[in-house]
């Protein structure tokens, strides 16, 4: 799987989780990220793979399960990696760029339709302000939800034991709330 | 972090970086030295924070000025018998061949391993898309290349014993993929001593005074080393052949992160070509890969960037198979990272299997989203008061590396030229010398330590004009806030500015561009008009590192 974004969103926070929780149900994983200017808030990307076996940390072209947007339109950046079958799901959150006009969530549901018919878009960054009261904890609601909805086909005990490990004490319990939310 | 100091053998998910850690570690290293530099970052954050905790003890760990000093200091420390590690970018080997190349005649003493990162794609570089691979061939110094961290963490412990048996440094080659790629990493028991490290110098002049005529005989025990390693390589498991289970007449060479894609790519098509997996860069395991080579028809090679493994095996399928087609950039490019589908298509070719590679096109064009300074970076305020003091059409901007390299993005776009870390200054001076035009360089603090105070000298030296703007946000922002000589908390007691005015520099100011607004202007505006070199050292730090 692949998660986009830009930097600031955890998006590294996502992949330890993942794979993380994939260890302990006893998978291969490799995964691959990007350092350095990616985090002055330019586009971020990242893979998590894991199974049987798994050779290379990065996803072959058209070859993604699920791609994962924590902003909606650099979501589109998956679009190299998808094919009929993939799993677009997307917070609803738009970031605009300076000096460009956004692009819609229409606009961007319905070009990944035309490759892929499983396109989510889930308005993540308002159930949590309005549920929590925050926004940050939106990527770890979109990673919960793809779980208990079995889009990532892990157990939701092994996703919340790797919460406990990853995610600092004092965040922990925002983020388990967050976890739970999900399971509505 | 914690998890990298875990006496314990076990199984823990570690990047590329943080497994060089691990294996220095398991391997008792005593002495590390590094300058920042993405996609090797890590290796000093993680260092840096180990020793500040347990001061000093078991281990000494420095962020040097440059990546020639963090050379050098290393190979003191391996000169007094400590085992050393060394760790940079690939623009940092740049710096330091100088020292590295009589460091290879002389040898070491104490267990010497230097990490060098390259970044093919250039995701978090400037300048080039440089690969570290020849080195190997100009120093003669031995090459490995890890392909995971599993590897790294291995090829480490391995380096360190190599260099002890032959008393050479070795260089661990990554990427950014192999640097940055994250998996299950064994970790082996480790022991970790709380004594304070003391080395010894002894004196031997014929190994550390590298005049000739001594000099050529060192030369000459250099490549004698490197035979004797050549044997060891082809002896190595490092370098090894996976059979085929088929009759094929095609085989494959690869190394580092190719390997990777390869092993994939041969999963996918279901075929089972031969492949030698090359640990050694340098020096080749010439015989093995004769022997490889020796009955096929076709040999692949599935190397990122330039074909200097291809230009190898050319040279020798002369001598053990003269009829066999060595096909490498005729189906992989040499631009930008090595990709899974790259070596699918090739080795559907070669295996007469279908691949097309899968084409999704978008009715909307994809926004680009170019980094930016932060929110409240201290940079804006410089910013502003640059384009409040001057008409920018007719002032050249000499940018660097630096978070400060964003300065040519829109909607600031103040960056006419853009190089290495120190050249604003110095090519500032030579365009200033060419034209006369006015010029404003700009430079990071980090980067003025590293290489900038030479080329300032030799403004007042050859005596040009430019405007030199020293950005002093007190740390080593870009590559992830690492400390420098004049950083927050430091205890020096250097200040840039007295070192500006000891180069000879009149016309010199330190400002708070972010509360004297004003100042910044009419100081900009009164040295641009100055017939002698000006210094103005904008200083506030970097929001990250800003006392709360
Ligand atoms: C020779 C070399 N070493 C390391 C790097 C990596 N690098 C890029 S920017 C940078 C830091 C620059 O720090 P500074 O000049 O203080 O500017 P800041 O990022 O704080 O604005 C470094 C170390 C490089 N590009 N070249
Ligand atoms: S990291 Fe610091 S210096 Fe760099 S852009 Fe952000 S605030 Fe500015």
């Amino acid at each position: 799987m692949m998660v986009t974004g830009t930097g600031g969103q955890g998006l590294i926070t996502i992949l330890q989780i993942i794979s993380e929780a994939a260890m302990i149900e006893g998978y291969d994983i490799k995964t691959s990220e990007l350092h350095g200017l990616s985090q002055r808030g330019g586009s971020v990307e990242v893979y998590i793979r894991f199974g049987k076996k798994v050779y290379s940390p990065l996803i072959p072209q058209g070859k993604a399960d699920l791609i994962m947007g924590l902003e909606a339109q650099e979501a589109l950046k998956g679009v190299y990696f998808a094919n009929p079958k993939t799993t677009f799901l997307i917070n609803e959150n738009i970031i605009p760029i300076p000096l460009k006009k956004p692009l819609t969530k229409n606009e961007i549901s319905n070009s990944l339709k035309k490759i892929s018919k499983n396109v989510f878009m889930i308005p993540a960054k308002e159930i949590c302000r309005e549920k929590l009261g925050t926004e940050v904890v939106a990527g770890t609601y979109l990673l919960s939800w793809a779980v208990f909805k079995k889009i990532i086909p892990l157990e939701a005990l092994s996703v919340l034991k790797a919460l406990k490990k990853v995610i600092p004490p004092k965040h922990l319990e925002l983020n388990i709330k967050t976890f739970e939310l999900a399971k509505e | 972090m914690q998890e990298l100091l875990d006496k314990n053998p076990g199984r823990k998910i570690l990047l590329g970086n943080e497994a060089i850690c691990r294996g220095a570690l398991e391997s008792g290293v005593q002495f590390v030295s590094t300058y920042p530099g993405t996609p090797a970052s890590e290796i000093g954050n993680i260092f840096f924070d180990l020793t500040r905790e347990r001061n000093g003890k078991g281990l000494y760990f420095e962020f040097s000025t440059n990546e020639k000093v963090a050379m050098e200091a290393g190979m003191g420390a391996s000169f007094s018998g400590l085992k050393t590690l060394i760790a940079m970018k690939n623009f940092g080997l740049n710096v330091c061949i100088d020292s590295l190349l009589p460091f290879v005649y002389a040898g070491t003493k104490g267990p010497t391993v230097i990490i060098v990162a390259d970044d093919p794609s250039c995701h978090s570089s400037a300048q080039s898309e440089e690969n570290t691979r020849p080195i190997a061939f100009l120093a003669h110094i031995p090459i490995l290349e890890p392909s995971d961290p599993q590897e790294c963490k291995d090829f480490v412990k391995l380096g360190f014993k190599i260099s002890e048996q032959f008393k050479i440094p070795i260089i661990i080659r990554t990427t950014t993929r192999v640097a940055h790629q994250k998996m299950p990493v064994v970790l082996d028991k480790m022991e970790r001593s709380n004594e304070k490290i003391v080395g010894r110098f002894v004196k031997n002049p014929r190994q550390f005074i590298t005049l000739p005529p001594r000099v050529l005989e060192m030369k000459k025990e250099l490549l004698e080393k490197i035979v004797k390693i050549k044997s060891f390589s082809e002896k190595s498991s490092l370098n090894k052949i996976e059979k085929s289970s088929g009759p094929y007449k095609i085989g494959i060479i690869t190394s580092g992160i190719s390997y990777l894609y390869t092993k994939e790519a041969l999963a996918e098509f279901n075929v089972s070509f031969p492949v030698l997996k090359l640990g050694f860069f340098y020096p080749l395991p010439e015989l093995k890969i004769k022997k490889f080579i020796k009955g096929l028809k076709k040999v692949l090679i599935v190397e990122e960037l330039e074909p200097f493994l291809e230009q190898e095996v050319e040279r020798l399928a002369k001598e053990s198979n003269c009829k066999l087609e060595v096909i490498g950039k005729k189906m992989i490019t040499e631009i930008g990272e090595m990709r899974p589908e790259f070596v699918f298509s090739a080795v559907a070719k070669l295996s007469g299997e279908k691949y097309s590679q899968p084409k999704n096109t978008l009715q909307i064009s994809i926004p680009k989203r170019l980094p930016q300074l932060c929110p409240g970076c201290p940079y804006w305020s410089v910013i502003s008061a640059v384009k409040k003091a001057v008409n920018p059409e007719e002032v050249i901007f000499g940018g660097e590396i630096g978070c400060y390299m964003l300065f040519g993005n829109p909607p600031v776009n103040m960056q006419d030229y853009l190089f290495c870390m120190g050249s604003s200054m110095g090519i500032g001076h030579g365009i200033k010398k060419a034209t006369g035009q006015k010029l404003i360089a700009f430079i990071g603090d980090s980067s003025f330590f590293h290489s900038g105070i030479p080329a300032l000298i030799n403004t007042v030296f050859n005596k040009s004009n430019p405007l030199i703007i020293i950005l002093n946000n007190e740390t080593t922002a870009m590559t992830g806030h690492q400390p420098h000589p004049v950083s927050v908390g430091s205890d020096t007691g250097i200040k840039i500015e007295n070192i500006v005015r000891a180069c000879g520099v009149k016309n010199a100011k330190t400002i708070d561009p972010t509360t004297n607004q004003e100042e910044m202007i009419e100081t900009i505006k009164d040295f641009l008009s100055k017939d002698d070199v000006s210094v103005i050292i904008a200083n506030h730090p970097c929001k990250f590192v800003a006392k709360k």
